[in-house]
């Protein structure tokens, strides 16, 4: 019950955050990276681990991390990212975190804070057509977290 | 920016290179009840210009998959032709007649799955087209559902009288425009996380996305029995699911979307080995 509430808090702690944070469509990129924090709150560490994993930002279907070891069957698809907060800056981090293509224009890897420009976008997995507004696949705060996560990988 | 696109290229290399087992596809030789030797692995057709060798699923699955397809006596899809085989000689329909009434024995069926899709009257046409045609203005039955087990059973039975010969699909004349079309559906980006079939079975084969060993997305061996969804799948299907789960709105079974696409993704396994009812995980 206790981690049901803390989970609560923390998500409409995001999601106020997310209130002031600008639309994806907003965000100013400089050479494929994002200077300014997208909601003024510093990135959770912790809470940018977990969305590495299943569910959430699931960066581990491609990515390997050696500090998620707990978890199985990392993904070979992008570069591993152990170390990774020793190669890129943060502005850089934000700016492939939440839209990768404006630095690497071919790259397979999804554009997390984005929310036009799709082709037959659908309803989430169902297969069907989405309706209404796009919500990005993460939020301003969960991306200033992931940020503050892979900031702590170093070599 | 280059020189840390560069370390990153190599950093990637150091990765795959430690966790090694899963780079590319196996060694493994696929044949089938001792007897038939299946080409699995063979130059890419001329008309890919992605890729140079082009590989069976089967060299991508783990031994334990691998094996159900070795022996018909082990393969789970044999339950499903079985029942085929029944239905291929009974009467269905206001019209008095199987199958069999018209075509004779199923073998001579030999050849014709791997030439298909094909254009027939301005139209691409999919062997569930011909089988519904069939049941429809010939035997005035029901049409079958298109990923149903008694037509992709029927496919697959169909298909079996071609296993171990090479994939041959016409892509030029009439056939030209709607190839042309499938190309485009293959190599577009859809949904809300851009992928294309190419962002995995091209430009990604061979590497784990989690837990799934990326083929190349080959479609030879279908229908295929998915130990996952513990039947015959069809093409068509597998389409939908892979486009489903990149959050877009997929094509429905049947479409001529789908059926540019299935015309399209067969040409890449051009020259590989029919060998429909596959297993694959």
């Amino acid at each position: 019950m206790k981690t049901t509430s803390l989970i609560v808090a923390s998500v409409l702690a995001a999601g106020m955050a997310s209130a002031d944070a600008p639309a994806p469509t907003d965000v100013v990129f400089e050479d494929g990276a994002v200077a300014a924090s997208l909601t003024g709150t510093p990135g959770n560490a912790a809470e940018g681990r977990k969305i590495m994993n299943k569910g959430a930002g699931n960066c581990i279907a491609c990515h390997a991390v050696s500090d998620l070891a707990e978890l199985a069957f990392h993904g070979e698809i992008g570069p591993g990212l152990d170390g990774v907060g020793d190669r890129w800056s943060e502005p850089e981090l934000r700016g492939i975190v939440a839209n990768a293509k404006n630095m690497f224009p071919d790259t397979v890897m999804p554009s997390f804070y984005k929310t036009e420009g799709f082709i037959r976008i659908g309803n989430g997995f169902t297969g069907k057509a989405a309706e209404g507004a796009v919500d990005p696949l993460l939020n301003a705060q969960q991306i200033e977290d992931v940020v503050a996560y892979l900031l702590t990988l170093k070599e | 920016m280059t020189k840390k696109a560069i370390s990153l290229g190599i950093l990637a290399l150091a990765v795959g290179a430690g966790s090694g087992a899963y780079a590319g596809p196996d060694d493994d030789s696929l044949v089938i009840n001792d007897e038939l030797e299946m080409v699995t692995e063979t130059a890419a057709p001329a008309h890919m210009e992605g890729i140079d060798t082009i590989y069976s699923g089967w060299r991508f699955r783990t031994d334990e998959t691998q094996s159900l397809q070795l022996d018909d006596f082990d393969n789970p899809a044999m339950l499903t032709v079985d029942q085929a085989i029944d239905a291929y000689s009974e009467v269905d329909g206001s019209e008095n007649e199987s199958c069999a009434s018209c075509h004779g024995d199923v073998e001579s069926f030999a050849g014709l799955s791997a030439a298909m899709p094909k254009v027939k009257d301005g139209n691409l046409v999919t062997l569930e087209d011909e089988i519904n045609n069939c049941r429809s203005t010939r035997m005035g039955a029901e049409e079958w559902k298109w990923s149903g087990q008694d037509m992709q059973g029927m496919v697959a039975l169909i298909g079996l009288q071609s296993r171990g010969m090479p994939v041959d699909v016409a892509i030029d004349g009439d056939a030209a425009p709607f190839w042309e079309k499938g190309k485009e559906i293959y190599y577009t980006r859809y949904g809300q996380l851009e992928l294309s079939c190419a962002s995995c079975h091209e430009e990604n084969y061979g590497n784990m996305i989690r837990a799934d060993h990326l083929s190349q997305g080959q479609i030879n061996g279908f229908p295929t029995y998915r130990l996952k969804q513990a039947r015959l799948i069809s093409r068509h299907n597998r389409f939908r699911g892979c486009i489903r789960d990149t959050r877009a709105h997929t094509f429905a079974e049947g479409s001529d979307e789908f059926r540019a696409l299935e015309l399209y993704v067969l040409s890449r396994s051009n020259g590989l080995s029919v060998e429909t009812p596959a297993v694959r995980q």
